[in-house]
């Protein structure tokens, strides 16, 4: 197992070597040079030369390219050009808030759909069948921006019940946990978690349904198990596949959120991001870019490796 | 979008073998299995409504959906003159979702069929050919697939800049990979057959074996892949307008107006949310209609 795991660590050497060209060339895609971003148009040339020699960029870009690597596997991302601070304290903090979300509409989107996709494989009518999949349908077709902006309608608009906007109160430094803090989160979470509940209530449902087909459901009911004691068997057959789908999905919620993001202004990655492309803060653009990748590949090792571990019979070359 | 794009993961398709002599059977079959699908056919019918009034949006009598009135803005639904009401500069809203469709659906599909030609080549190359070919190939797909695709296009259209040609451009980028997959684990099934090497035995060239025995059995998943990634381009499209990174103001688009109606939620919520039904309505349409496909053609997901 521990072989495996590692034979699968190294084997993502070479894919984050091409994600750090990526993320390199991103800066080398904006139009202009890289220089333009930050120094006004009528700079004299001298001073743009200058800072060209500064940042590195009068070298040819493979060395660019080493330089910039070497720099940033010691975790300096370099410095924002908006704000001044270090990037990898401003992509720190933003990830935080990600996070935070992301769990709470990871946990709601599963909880939702292991229900309703058990509920409409078992089902013995087809309405209920036919409702858990247009609610599925609806799920993975909904925009889902255009759902938080219909929800901030409804509930702040209309009936003032919860906030439109923000992480909390207006004085606060930061979550917490505690009842205004909660409220804040509501709508983000709703609206984050339709495209995951659609997409795992279909894998719930189908996943099901084929495992209740299956001989050694029949044999169980042979002999004389109840249906309570039978689910928990089909649910632990049916874990190792639900969970690696659930856990990509949480993968696309950290790095997917920054429509939502946009529109509640929830301080994390995703409006980092955003407000990052729109002052041309290139350094975060790439180090916000470059953390969330990583994120991501980790966390789809750590999904394989998982599932590997529930299920042994997994072949895997 | 995901867009996060819901469900741009879509394990390997189980390939049944079409016996390709009998090729003209297996789609009349197809298309006999279509036209007893109601639901597939309602969509169908519902996309090629929506696809012709964009098309023929000028010859539909309506409003110029550029001509801005500060005389009537934000008219309420059901306005006399203005059956949709008007937008925050006073223009038509029923002339505007008309008149975005063009490009908020030229948006979505070009994309797809981008990306179905540049990835398809690519996945069948690699699954014809095998060996060092395929890995070099989907090693690379594999860099694309370390980024959750949201990021991956608006990180790539941010740094590009606004602008709809680098949406277009971004977005292929975001679909090549898993249609490359999609179609190279389909070919190196199909190169398994028998009936390829019984081609081959019979002296077949590589180039016909792959035009007719390859993609006559990897079109199909393919299309139905395809549709449903017409459903997540449409919606990721429509995010990065909203977002400002797409099509520029004042062209009518459905995200982009999305965006701009926002300022007005608290005065006239309805008209703010209907270009996002639009959207709805479309996706919806190539969701249920790649569903309907799936079954027509007999592809297992």
């Amino acid at each position: 197992m521990l072989l495996y795991a590692l034979r699968r660590l190294l084997y993502l050497v070479p894919v984050a070597f091409g994600v750090s060209l990526l993320v390199f060339a991103l800066v080398h895609l904006a139009p202009g040079d890289p220089i333009s971003a930050i120094v006004p148009p009528d700079a004299p040339q001298e001073v743009v030369d200058k800072l060209k020699e500064y940042y590195g960029f009068d070298k040819p870009l493979p060395i660019q390219y080493l330089r910039w690597l070497g720099v940033t596997l010691t975790g300096d991302f370099g410095t924002s050009i908006g704000t001044g601070r270090p990037v990898a304290t401003e992509v720190a903090s933003a990830f935080g808030n990600t996070i935070i979300l992301a769990i709470s509409a990871t946990l709601l989107a599963f909880t939702l759909a292991v229900i309703l996709g058990t509920a409409a494989a078992y089902a013995k009518s087809r309405i209920v069948d036919r409702l858990v999949t247009l609610i599925s349908l609806m799920g993975v077709s909904v925009p889902h921006f255009w759902l938080a902006i219909v929800l901030v309608i409804i509930f702040s608009v209309e009936l003032g019940a919860l906030p439109p906007m923000g992480i909390g109160p207006e004085n606060s430094t930061g979550w917490r946990l505690d009842g205004p803090h909660l409220a804040h989160m509501v709508l983000p979470t709703i609206a984050l978690s339709v495209i995951p509940l659609g997409v795992v209530t279909r894998t719930v449902r189908s996943t099901i349904k084929e495992i209740l087909n299956s001989e050694f459901v029949t044999a169980l009911q042979a002999k004389g198990l109840r249906d309570d004691q039978i689910l928990r068997h089909v649910l632990k057959n049916a874990a190792p596949t639900c969970l690696a789908v659930m856990g990509l999905q949480a993968g696309n919620l950290i790095g997917g959120s920054i429509l939502i993001e946009t529109v509640f202004a929830w301080p994390g990655t995703g409006f980092l991001l955003n407000s990052a492309i729109f002052r041309r803060d290139l350094p975060i653009l790439q180090g916000t870019t470059l953390v969330l990748a990583f994120f991501f590949m980790m966390l789809n090792l750590a999904v394989d490796i998982i599932q590997t571990m529930v299920d042994p019979r997994i072949k895997r070359n | 979008m995901t867009l996060q794009s819901p469900s741009l993961e879509l394990g390997a398709p189980l390939v049944q073998p079409i016996a390709t002599a009998g090729g003209r059977s297996y789609w009349q079959s197809v298309r006999r299995r279509l036209r007893r699908d109601p639901v597939t056919l309602i969509c169908g019918g519902v996309l090629i409504l929506l696809v012709a009034s964009a098309l023929f949006a000028p010859w539909l009598g309506l409003d110029d959906p550029y001509k801005t009135s500060m005389l009537r803005r934000l008219y309420p639904l059901g306005s006399p003159g203005h059956l949709l009401g008007t937008d925050e500069l006073g223009r038509d809203m029923l002339s505007r979702l008309i008149y975005g469709g063009r490009l908020s659906l030229f948006m979505g599909v070009t994309p797809v069929v981008c990306a179905l030609l540049i990835g398809g080549l690519l996945g069948i190359t690699a699954g014809f050919l095998g060996g060092r070919v395929n890995m070099l190939i989907m090693r690379i797909m594999d860099v694309f697939y370390a980024f959750p695709s949201v990021l991956l296009a608006i990180s790539l259209s941010g740094a590009m800049g606004a602008g709809a040609e680098n949406t277009l451009l971004s977005l292929t980028l975001v679909f090549i990979p898993p249609v490359c997959r999609v179609s190279e684990s389909v070919t190196t099934q199909v190169r398994g057959f028998d009936f390829v090497d019984a081609a081959r035995a019979s002296g077949a060239g590589m180039l016909n074996i792959v035009r007719v025995h390859v993609l006559g059995n990897v079109l199909g998943p393919i299309l139905v892949y395809a549709t449903s990634l017409i459903s997540v381009a449409i919606i990721l499209a429509a995010g990065l307008s909203f977002l400002g990174l797409g099509v520029k103001p004042p062209e009518p688009e459905w995200g982009l107006m999305l965006n701009t109606l926002r300022q007005a939620i608290y005065v006239n919520p309805v008209l703010a949310a209907l270009p996002g039904v639009m959207i709805f309505i479309t996706s919806i349409c190539f969701n249920l209609m790649s569903d309907g496909l799936r079954a027509a053609m007999d592809v297992k997901a």
